[in-house]
């Protein structure tokens, strides 16, 4: 979940000694093998749609342009849209919606059942920014310049958020009470089958460990405006996971070393990439059945195709305090009734701006 | 210390007696530094746990220190004031929020001080007479004291939760006295729902410290009193608060300190961004600290924080205690 900062924080901060001693190889065969320790494997460098793509999901893991690797990636994760089978059928819904306008249609034949539609974490900070920071891609729109400087209150990135928030505060998809979320409440809501969706990273091992069993819910790419996920305004995903550095001033550099190695062979990637249902960095550790599962291929071609990298900038934990604060506020705006406009939300994010250190 | 123990048998080495005088000096030395020895651990970790991590806090207040330097701090850069300057410059974002932090919370410090103060002294006093049931009674108003404040707080937000909340269900459902179920956690009623929580949570302190210093009064000046004529109204205000004085110098103090620095209720009632109504200043620090990852800045306004409270402290025992002198005389 926090890729991007610990990307972020490896680029300054960390050694260039795991670049040559890491998991196995990274041929373009899609197969790899370990005799060959000498790159990084990520699963992107196989299966990515592009070499655009490529470079793109990439970027966050390997620190800063033009240095060398900073961290590595242990778990890789993505959003899905995850929806409750059983409330689709009773409101009559064949199929998941793909774009936003059908997502808001469906949310109100949900809405006449009874049943709230979607879920949000208003009050989570991290859970914001991943959501307004996916909309703001899909409106064409970025939050800092490509100087990174920020860069919040341009109408672009002031439309994104605002048609984030008026999910709640005009189509009433999400329910006002979302807006106080901050514990992971909606997810209990979509596992109590209160609540018909969800938009989550890689949330099956947490709806099963809530106790909702797999064919209970369908998992469906993020809905986009064209309806079709891709690169550019059709990114649907920010690129998640975990990484793995190794401080340069460590005691004990063999031990962290053998760590990683341990960390990234096949066996215990796939033990860990079980545990937290997320896809395994590492592709040769990929072609154990639990991650060919449709499940599983969604997010595999989310991240794939559509995901996007959070702003690579200096300043990115900065822009998740200030920015994800500002939407909150915003849910509590809409929560208490009171209007959100595009003078309100640039107001707000104006206000973020303000906060960010002077670049 | 009871230093005063040890000098009794000290005396001044007589001028006629040169040949003892090594042996006696070595023994006076020997009893003079006991009680030094003794204060040694204490004071070892007196430094340990608060002196040397202050030292350090206010070190850092003039560092850089961001996440980029963590590894090493040697390496942060020393932008000297820096901090200090964008901590204090109102005119700036980041100063007036920490302007407006110090300003909101005086206000809820204020009230929530006032009340604690009054809720705890008016049990404290009826809780003097014995009656059955008494000792029940004591030990139910100390529960909330007793409690772990991460186990009482989220309760407390359990309670406030806007869609199947206690507070709510209450207040809305049965009672009707809201048009619809209000927010508590975010928005302008956070302000009530965190001095709620702190009052919950402080006033069993002021009960504790009241009834103790209760138990000092004489209680032939209540007779006398009441011989004079003195009804129970006049008892509390001639007798009972005059003789509180000095341990309610005390409490309003530790109160008032405690209650501006709480980060535990913000924390858990609020999470990481707590909504202006109840933005209060170690939320701020925490903030600049931990989610942004700018120690530097964390430390500096830590650092004026205790500024302020030493100044505040200072200003409010050189009043009270001057008031007293006076009032002895």
């Amino acid at each position: 979940m926090r890729s991007i900062r610990a990307a972020a924080t490896g680029a300054v901060t960390l050694s260039l000694v795991l670049a040559a001693t890491a998991c196995g190889g990274g041929s373009s065969g899609g197969g790899g093998s370990d005799d060959s320790p000498k790159t990084l494997t990520y699963w992107a460098s196989n299966q990515g749609a592009s070499a655009a793509v490529d470079k793109q999901v990439l970027q966050p893991e390997t620190g800063a342009a033009g240095k060398d690797t900073a961290a590595i990636p242990l778990y890789s994760m993505a959003y899905a849209l995850y929806y409750n089978k059983k409330v689709f059928a009773d409101a009559g819904i064949s199929k998941p919606p793909a774009t936003w306008d059908e997502l808001v249609a469906d949310g109100k034949k949900i809405e006449a059942g009874g049943k709230s539609p979607l879920g949000a974490e208003g009050s989570n900070l991290a859970e914001n920014i991943h959501h307004v920071f996916v909309f703001a891609e899909q409106h064409g729109a970025g939050f800092f310049t490509t100087d990174g400087k920020p860069d919040f209150t341009g109408p672009k990135v002031v439309e994104a958020v605002r048609s984030y928030v008026d999910l709640m505060a005009k189509d009433k998809t999400i329910p006002a009470g979302d807006a106080e979320y901050a514990q992971n409440q909606s997810v209990s809501d979509f596992v109590k089958g209160k609540q018909a969706m969800l938009l989550w990273q890689s949330a099956g091992a947490n709806l099963t460990s809530q106790g909702m069993s797999a064919d209970a819910y369908g998992i469906a790419p993020v809905p986009v405006i064209s309806g079709k996920p891709g690169p550019g305004t059709q990114v649907d995903s920010a690129v998640m996971g975990i990484n793995m550095a190794v401080f340069k001033n460590t005691h004990n550099l063999d031990g962290a070393t053998q760590f990683v190695k341990f960390m990234t062979s096949d066996a215990e990637q796939k033990i860990l990439n079980k545990a937290y249902s997320s896809i395994p960095p590492v592709t040769s550790a990929q072609s154990d059945p639990a991650f060919g599962t449709p499940a599983t291929a969604v997010l595999k071609n989310t991240l794939a195709a559509s995901a996007a990298a959070l702003p690579q900038v200096a300043s990115e934990s900065q822009f998740e305090t200030t920015v994800g604060t500002a939407v909150k506020n915003l849910f509590a705006d809409a929560a208490a009734g009171r209007a959100v406009t595009t003078d309100s939300v640039r107001a707000e994010l104006q206000k973020a701006q303000q906060q960010m250190p002077a670049a | 210390m009871t230093t005063t123990a040890f000098k009794e048998p000290v005396r001044e080495a007589s001028p006629g007696t040169p040949a003892r005088e090594p042996r006696r000096r070595a023994g006076r030395l020997r009893r003079a530094s006991l009680p030094y020895l003794l204060l040694l651990p204490a004071l070892l970790l007196e430094l340990l746990v608060h002196l040397v991590p202050m030292a350090i806090g206010i070190v850092m207040s003039f560092k850089e220190l961001t996440q980029f330097y963590i590894r090493d701090w040697g390496t942060a850069p020393w932008p000297g004031l820096g901090n200090y300057k964008m901590s204090v410059d109102f005119d700036a974002p980041v100063g007036k929020a920490l302007l407006h932090s110090f300003l909101a919370p005086v206000g809820f410090t204020l009230l929530s001080v006032a009340l604690c103060w009054l809720i705890g002294t008016a049990a404290a006093i009826f809780m003097q007479d014995t009656f059955r049931g008494r000792g029940l009674l004591r030990a139910l108003f100390l529960v909330p004291y007793a409690l772990p404040v991460y186990a009482a707080v989220i309760t407390w937000v359990f309670m406030f939760q806007h869609d199947n909340g206690l507070v709510n269900h209450v207040l809305h459902d049965q009672l009707h006295l809201t048009r619809k179920p209000s927010f508590w956690l975010i928005g302008d009623n956070s302000f009530y729902a965190l001095l709620i929580v702190s009052v919950w949570k402080g006033w069993p302190f002021a009960f504790l410290i009241v009834t103790a210093g209760l138990q000092n009064i004489p209680k032939e000046l209540y007779e006398a009193a009441a011989l004079d004529g003195a009804g129970m109204r006049q008892q509390i205000r001639r007798i009972t608060l005059p003789s509180l004085r000095p341990v309610n110098q005390v409490l309003v103090l530790v109160l008032f300190l405690w209650t501006f620095n709480d980060f535990n209720t913000p924390y858990v009632l609020f999470g990481k961004s707590a909504p202006e109504a109840a933005d209060l200043i170690s939320v701020h620090i925490y903030q600049a600290s931990f989610v942004t990852w700018n120690f530097g800045t964390g430390s500096a306004m830590s650092v004026l924080l205790l500024l302020i409270l030493l100044v505040v402290t200072g200003a409010y025992l050189l009043f009270t205690s001057r008031g007293r002198r006076a009032a002895d005389v």
